[in-house]
Protein backbone atom coordinates (compact mmCIF):
# COMPACT_ATOMS: atom_id res chain seq x y z
CA UNK A 1 0.00 0.00 0.00
CA UNK A 2 2.85 2.48 0.77
CA UNK A 3 4.62 2.03 -2.88
CA UNK A 4 1.05 2.52 -4.30
CA UNK A 5 0.44 5.39 -2.33
CA UNK A 6 3.93 6.91 -3.00
CA UNK A 7 3.57 6.16 -6.73
CA UNK A 8 0.49 8.23 -6.73
CA UNK A 9 2.09 11.14 -4.73
CA UNK A 10 4.92 10.83 -6.72
CA UNK A 11 2.57 11.42 -10.46
CA UNK A 12 0.60 13.63 -8.41
CA UNK A 13 3.26 16.71 -8.09
CA UNK A 14 4.86 15.81 -11.39
CA UNK A 15 1.72 16.70 -13.05
CA UNK A 16 1.15 19.95 -10.38
CA UNK A 17 4.56 20.66 -11.65
CA UNK A 18 3.80 20.07 -15.52
CA UNK A 19 0.46 22.81 -14.91
CA UNK A 20 3.09 25.46 -14.01
CA UNK A 21 5.75 24.68 -16.45
CA UNK A 22 3.70 23.51 -19.76
CA UNK A 23 2.90 26.41 -22.57
CA UNK A 24 -0.11 25.35 -24.28
CA UNK A 25 -3.15 26.24 -21.85
CA UNK A 26 -5.12 22.97 -22.98
CA UNK A 27 -2.25 20.57 -21.67
CA UNK A 28 -2.15 22.79 -18.35
CA UNK A 29 -6.08 22.41 -17.90
CA UNK A 30 -5.40 18.46 -18.58
CA UNK A 31 -2.46 18.51 -16.03
CA UNK A 32 -4.71 20.20 -13.27
CA UNK A 33 -7.51 17.53 -14.12
CA UNK A 34 -4.74 14.69 -14.03
CA UNK A 35 -3.79 15.82 -10.37
CA UNK A 36 -7.82 15.94 -9.36
CA UNK A 37 -7.99 12.55 -10.39
CA UNK A 38 -4.78 10.85 -8.83
CA UNK A 39 -6.14 13.02 -5.43
CA UNK A 40 -9.59 10.64 -5.71
CA UNK A 41 -7.53 7.39 -5.77
CA UNK A 42 -5.65 8.72 -2.96
CA UNK A 43 -8.77 9.65 -0.85
CA UNK A 44 -10.46 6.42 -2.06
CA UNK A 45 -7.54 4.61 -0.79
CA UNK A 46 -7.31 6.55 2.50
CA UNK A 47 -10.87 5.29 3.48
CA UNK A 48 -12.96 8.27 2.20
CA UNK A 49 -14.83 6.60 -0.73
CA UNK A 50 -17.32 9.55 -0.27
CA UNK A 51 -14.67 12.22 -0.80
CA UNK A 52 -12.92 10.16 -3.49
CA UNK A 53 -16.30 10.26 -5.36
CA UNK A 54 -17.00 14.09 -4.98
CA UNK A 55 -13.47 15.12 -6.05
CA UNK A 56 -13.91 12.92 -9.38
CA UNK A 57 -16.94 14.09 -10.35
CA UNK A 58 -16.81 17.59 -9.10
CA UNK A 59 -12.90 18.48 -9.24
CA UNK A 60 -11.59 16.37 -12.10
CA UNK A 61 -15.49 16.49 -13.94
CA UNK A 62 -16.93 19.90 -13.64
CA UNK A 63 -14.01 21.75 -12.79
CA UNK A 64 -12.01 20.70 -15.98
CA UNK A 65 -15.41 21.42 -17.84
CA UNK A 66 -15.72 24.77 -16.60
CA UNK A 67 -11.68 25.68 -17.01
CA UNK A 68 -12.08 24.21 -21.20
CA UNK A 69 -15.03 26.92 -21.79
CA UNK A 70 -13.41 30.10 -20.19
CA UNK A 71 -10.50 28.59 -21.95
CA UNK A 72 -12.39 28.97 -25.46
CA UNK A 73 -14.23 31.93 -24.34
CA UNK A 74 -10.48 33.90 -23.63
CA UNK A 75 -9.72 32.35 -27.11
CA UNK A 76 -6.64 30.35 -25.61
CA UNK A 77 -8.56 27.25 -27.03
CA UNK A 78 -5.79 26.23 -29.41
CA UNK A 79 -4.27 23.10 -29.39
CA UNK A 80 -1.10 23.72 -31.43
CA UNK A 81 -0.28 27.28 -29.70
CA UNK A 82 3.55 26.85 -29.46
CA UNK B 1 7.52 1.56 11.29
CA UNK B 2 4.88 1.59 8.47
CA UNK B 3 2.29 4.19 9.56
CA UNK B 4 4.97 6.57 9.93
CA UNK B 5 6.69 6.02 6.60
CA UNK B 6 2.85 6.42 4.63
CA UNK B 7 1.98 9.24 6.83
CA UNK B 8 5.00 10.92 5.81
CA UNK B 9 4.57 9.58 2.22
CA UNK B 10 1.03 11.48 1.98
CA UNK B 11 1.79 14.82 4.42
CA UNK B 12 5.05 15.19 1.81
CA UNK B 13 2.36 14.98 -1.45
CA UNK B 14 0.16 17.26 0.51
CA UNK B 15 2.28 20.04 1.31
CA UNK B 16 4.51 19.74 -1.82
CA UNK B 17 1.13 20.18 -3.76
CA UNK B 18 0.45 23.55 -1.54
CA UNK B 19 3.86 24.39 -2.04
CA UNK B 20 3.63 24.15 -5.59
CA UNK B 21 -0.24 25.93 -5.99
CA UNK B 22 1.46 29.26 -4.19
CA UNK B 23 4.44 29.32 -5.73
CA UNK B 24 2.65 28.67 -9.20
CA UNK B 25 0.35 31.72 -7.65
CA UNK B 26 3.19 34.03 -6.68
CA UNK B 27 5.40 33.65 -9.79
CA UNK B 28 2.77 33.35 -12.67
CA UNK B 29 2.24 36.34 -15.30
CA UNK B 30 -0.69 35.14 -16.78
CA UNK B 31 -3.93 35.22 -14.84
CA UNK B 32 -5.14 31.66 -16.06
CA UNK B 33 -2.11 29.58 -14.84
CA UNK B 34 -2.95 31.21 -11.57
CA UNK B 35 -6.42 30.32 -11.11
CA UNK B 36 -4.71 26.75 -12.25
CA UNK B 37 -1.96 27.23 -9.26
CA UNK B 38 -5.25 28.29 -7.15
CA UNK B 39 -7.12 25.05 -7.84
CA UNK B 40 -3.78 22.74 -7.04
CA UNK B 41 -3.11 24.83 -3.60
CA UNK B 42 -6.90 24.31 -3.09
CA UNK B 43 -6.60 20.44 -3.43
CA UNK B 44 -3.48 19.78 -1.27
CA UNK B 45 -5.31 21.92 1.56
CA UNK B 46 -8.18 18.82 0.70
CA UNK B 47 -5.58 16.02 1.23
CA UNK B 48 -4.22 18.07 4.16
CA UNK B 49 -7.80 18.13 6.22
CA UNK B 50 -8.56 14.63 4.77
CA UNK B 51 -4.97 13.03 6.41
CA UNK B 52 -5.64 14.45 9.62
CA UNK B 53 -8.56 11.75 10.52
CA UNK B 54 -6.52 9.50 8.89
CA UNK B 55 -5.38 5.54 10.70
CA UNK B 56 -3.87 3.43 8.51
CA UNK B 57 -4.95 0.41 10.51
CA UNK B 58 -8.90 1.75 10.27
CA UNK B 59 -11.67 1.42 7.75
CA UNK B 60 -13.76 3.43 5.51
CA UNK B 61 -16.64 5.10 8.13
CA UNK B 62 -19.47 2.91 6.58
CA UNK B 63 -21.51 1.16 9.14
CA UNK B 64 -23.01 -2.24 7.33
CA UNK B 65 -25.76 -3.84 9.92
CA UNK B 66 -24.41 -4.85 13.00
CA UNK B 67 -22.79 -1.44 13.99
CA UNK B 68 -19.30 -0.95 13.87
CA UNK B 69 -16.94 -3.39 15.12
CA UNK B 70 -13.59 -2.26 13.60
CA UNK B 71 -11.64 0.56 13.74
CA UNK B 72 -12.73 3.70 11.53
CA UNK B 73 -10.64 6.54 10.10
CA UNK B 74 -12.67 10.06 11.49
CA UNK B 75 -15.74 10.91 8.96
CA UNK B 76 -15.99 14.38 10.72
CA UNK B 77 -13.05 15.97 8.03
CA UNK B 78 -14.20 13.74 5.36
CA UNK B 79 -17.58 15.96 5.66
CA UNK B 80 -15.62 19.38 5.96
CA UNK B 81 -14.07 18.40 2.90
CA UNK B 82 -16.49 17.35 0.62
CA UNK B 83 -17.84 20.80 1.40
CA UNK B 84 -15.02 22.73 0.65
CA UNK B 85 -14.73 20.76 -2.26
CA UNK B 86 -17.54 21.91 -3.72
CA UNK B 87 -17.17 25.70 -2.76
CA UNK B 88 -13.45 25.11 -3.99
CA UNK B 89 -15.06 24.75 -7.67
CA UNK B 90 -17.69 27.75 -6.63
CA UNK B 91 -14.58 29.97 -6.12
CA UNK B 92 -13.06 28.78 -9.32
CA UNK B 93 -15.56 29.58 -11.42
CA UNK B 94 -15.91 33.45 -10.00
CA UNK B 95 -12.94 33.71 -10.64
CA UNK B 96 -13.00 32.45 -14.12
CA UNK B 97 -15.75 35.03 -14.62
CA UNK B 98 -13.62 38.12 -12.76
CA UNK B 99 -11.26 36.86 -15.40
CA UNK B 100 -13.59 36.81 -18.25
CA UNK B 101 -14.94 40.17 -17.61
CA UNK B 102 -10.92 42.06 -16.73
CA UNK B 103 -10.13 40.24 -20.19
CA UNK B 104 -13.06 41.83 -22.04
CA UNK B 105 -12.17 44.90 -20.93
CA UNK B 106 -8.72 45.21 -21.23
CA UNK B 107 -7.67 42.84 -24.01
CA UNK B 108 -5.07 40.78 -21.94
CA UNK B 109 -3.98 38.55 -19.42
CA UNK B 110 -0.85 39.58 -18.06
CA UNK B 111 -1.01 40.58 -14.87
CA UNK B 112 1.64 43.29 -15.05
CA UNK B 113 0.10 44.76 -17.84
CA UNK B 114 -3.68 44.79 -16.21
CA UNK B 115 -2.11 46.44 -13.34
CA UNK B 116 -0.35 49.14 -15.61
CA UNK B 117 -3.89 49.59 -17.43
CA UNK B 118 -5.80 49.67 -14.37
CA UNK B 119 -4.05 52.30 -12.62
CA UNK B 120 -4.42 54.21 -15.83
CA UNK B 121 -7.77 54.12 -15.69
CA UNK B 122 -8.28 54.94 -12.46
CA UNK B 123 -5.81 58.12 -12.27
CA UNK B 124 -8.19 59.25 -15.38
CA UNK B 125 -10.98 58.85 -13.94
CA UNK B 126 -9.89 60.47 -10.99
CA UNK B 127 -7.72 63.12 -12.54
CA UNK B 128 -4.73 62.47 -10.42
CA UNK B 129 -1.56 62.01 -11.61
CA UNK B 130 -0.21 58.19 -12.48
CA UNK B 131 0.71 56.17 -9.27
CA UNK B 132 4.71 55.95 -8.84
CA UNK B 133 7.38 54.70 -6.41
CA UNK B 134 9.31 57.46 -4.92
CA UNK B 135 12.26 55.25 -5.71
CA UNK B 136 11.08 55.57 -9.77
CA UNK B 137 13.93 57.82 -11.82
CA UNK B 138 12.39 60.47 -13.68
CA UNK B 139 13.33 60.25 -17.27
CA UNK B 140 13.69 56.79 -19.45
CA UNK B 141 15.69 54.01 -18.73
CA UNK B 142 19.01 53.45 -19.79
CA UNK B 143 19.62 56.98 -17.59
CA UNK B 144 20.99 59.92 -19.17
CA UNK B 145 25.04 60.05 -18.45
CA UNK B 146 25.31 62.88 -16.18
CA UNK B 147 27.53 66.10 -17.32
CA UNK B 148 31.30 65.46 -16.81
CA UNK B 149 30.36 61.32 -15.83
CA UNK B 150 33.12 60.22 -17.74
CA UNK B 151 30.87 57.59 -20.02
Amino acid sequence: MIWVAALLVAMMLVAAVTVLLVRNHIAAVAAASLVSLLLSVLFALLGAPDVAMTEAAVGAGLSSVILALALRRLGLGRVKDA
Amino acid sequence: MMPIEIGAVLYVGAIGLVVIGIAGIVLSHHLFRIILALVIAEAGANLLLVLSGFRWDAIAPIITGGGATQTMVDPVPQAMVLTSIVIGVGVQALALSLTLRAYGAYKTLDIRELQRRMSADLAGEAGTPLPQSLEEPVGGRPLPAAEGDGR
